[in-house]
């Protein structure tokens, strides 16, 4: 379970996190989401680290991540997979390199099995063929596929997924939702999924969270969030401009 | 104003401060972690082999010009003979490292901050560290070693052409003694010449790698931030190498 309690976050002047509190359940897929700008992005950078809070705990199966030290941090990470909103694939290696490469670095498999490996996670989200083009030679929901399959390639507990399919085409949009359902499936990993994608995050995800001003607003399934009586949870889904959330 | 005054004094503390942890943390990890022969391989060659054509070409107009305007100089004292020895001089002491830093700052300290600027804007920093993976292990400490080993090895191939540059001109075209310009050279030059011309590339080749790297690392948002930070960090590395460059002569002088 991951686990913040009190997050405090600015970014200057600007508040971002003020006293953001969510538990993420094991094994399940949780959406959090919210207006632009709201700061899920850097909800999500903290529970992996790459953001340390101004105050509050952040904890990873009890094991706390804030101000310890670069190992023990790593330690923790290597539970991880990350699915960044631009995919932040390495852009001087080719997509096999790219999907080898924490194979390489953190197993010490022989090279045919990491061969293997490679070309089983691509097959897994849907690709053939491609491990020689470089990322700059795909499509957008190719790099989410590779992406998608070089954070799974080591089998981790946790996997953030940071606006996947964003802008994509609604095709695609549900073909990476599937795909996350699938390997969801497949390996049973606790899932976090930023997204605007309403309405179709409410099939993909089991609990929803939503971000607002800082805090977690309400936190339930699918159908709580969907049912919710808040008036910004109601106006975010309907796509309403008028209510609480106000566009600056 | 005092606020604001104070305000800019802690920001730059901050940044000098971090652009010194940088430095410390870049040997710690080249002691602890070291990269992969690999990756310093390839660096080698980015920095030091690919330099190679705009060091010849800099060193050997660098010693023209310097036969001839020692030889113009000379004559008037009737010295011509010690050419060899004023252009050996002057390329081993101080024109070799501090050209061939400033060249390699150019072609490969810039492409060093745009590489790594375009790795942090695009995430793929983060990449690594979401990996468990300390990015100086892939990113900074081989461009590290790679230029601490190119930027003396440069140095001494723009010493040699650049006094072959100086020969060309002195002796083939000015009719300089051939043997005058070798033995006077050879009776003048002494190890410590040497030594402290290798010993300020070496350290020439920490700041580019130092400032390249760190200026990336810290790239501010989108190509603009990117841009901005190889620009400053040619600028940087220019004056941190000159200003240096005065202090090590004064020791090793």
């Amino acid at each position: 379970m991951i686990t913040l309690r009190n997050v405090h976050k600015s970014f200057g002047s600007q508040k971002v996190l003020n006293g953001l509190d969510i538990d993420i359940p094991d094994g399940k897929i949780t959406a959090i989401i919210g207006p632009s700008g709201e700061g899920k992005s850097v909800l999500l950078k903290h529970l992996i680290g790459l953001l340390q809070p101004d105050s509050g705990t952040v904890e990873v199966d009890g094991e706390s991540i804030v101000a310890v030290r670069r190992s023990e941090l790593n330690r923790i990470r290597e539970k991880f997979g990350m699915l960044f909103q631009n995919v932040a694939l390495f852009d001087s290696m080719t997509v096999f390199e790219n999907v080898a490469f924490p194979l390489e670095e953190k197993t010490s498999l022989a090279k045919e099995e990491i061969r293997c490996r490679v070309l089983s996670a691509l097959e897994d989200v849907g690709l053939k063929n491609i491990e020689k083009k470089f990322p700059d030679e795909l499509s957008g929901g190719m790099k989410k596929r590779v992406g998608l399959a070089r954070a799974v390639v080591l089998n981790p507990k946790i996997i953030l997924f940071d606006e996947p399919t964003t802008g994509l085409d609604p095709i695609i949009k549900r073909a990476i939702h599937q795909l996350i359902k699938d390997t969801h499936a497949k390996f049973g990993f606790t899932a976090v999924i930023v997204s605007h994608e309403i309405p179709e995050i409410f099939d993909v995800a089991q609990h929803v969270a939503m971000l607002f001003r800082g805090k977690i607003l309400q936190f339930g399934s699918s159908d709580d969030i969907i049912n919710s009586t808040e008036p910004a949870i109601r106006q975010f889904i309907s796509g309403s401009l008028d209510g609480p959330i106000q566009m600056v | 104003m005092i606020q604001a005054l104070g305000h800019t004094t802690i920001e730059i503390l901050r940044d000098l401060g971090r652009t010194g942890w940088f430095l410390l943390y870049s040997f710690y990890m080249i002691v602890r972690r070291p990269p992969s022969l690999l990756h310093v391989l390839k660096q080698l060659r980015f920095i030091g082999t690919k330099s190679l054509f705009v060091i010849v070409l800099t060193a050997g107009f660098t010693g023209m010009v310097l036969g001839l305007q020692g030889y113009y100089t000379l004559s008037k004292f009737g010295s011509e003979g010690m050419l060899g020895t004023a252009v050996a001089l002057s390329l081993i002491r101080e024109l070799g490292p501090v050209l061939a830093a400033l060249m390699v700052t150019g072609r490969a300290g810039s492409a060093i901050t745009a590489e790594i600027g375009i790795m942090r804007i695009t995430e793929q920093i983060d990449a690594l560290e979401t990996m468990a993976l300390d990015p100086f292990k892939y990113l900074v400490t081989p461009k590290f070693i790679a230029a601490m080993i190119s930027l003396p090895l440069l140095c001494a191939i723009f010493d040699v052409i650049g006094i072959y540059g100086g020969w060309l001109v002195g002796v083939k075209l000015l009719g300089v003694n051939p043997g005058a310009y070798f033995y006077e050279m050879e009776k003048s030059v002494v190890w410590r010449d040497v030594y402290s011309g290798f010993l300020k590339s070496f350290s020439f080749g920490v700041i580019i790698a130092w400032i390249g790297c760190y200026k990336g690392y810290y790239a501010g948002h989108g190509a603009e931030g990117v841009s901005k930070a190889t620009t400053e960090a040619v600028v940087l590395t220019s004056v941190i190498i000159l200003v240096w460059d005065y202090f090590l002569t004064s020791v090793l002088l």
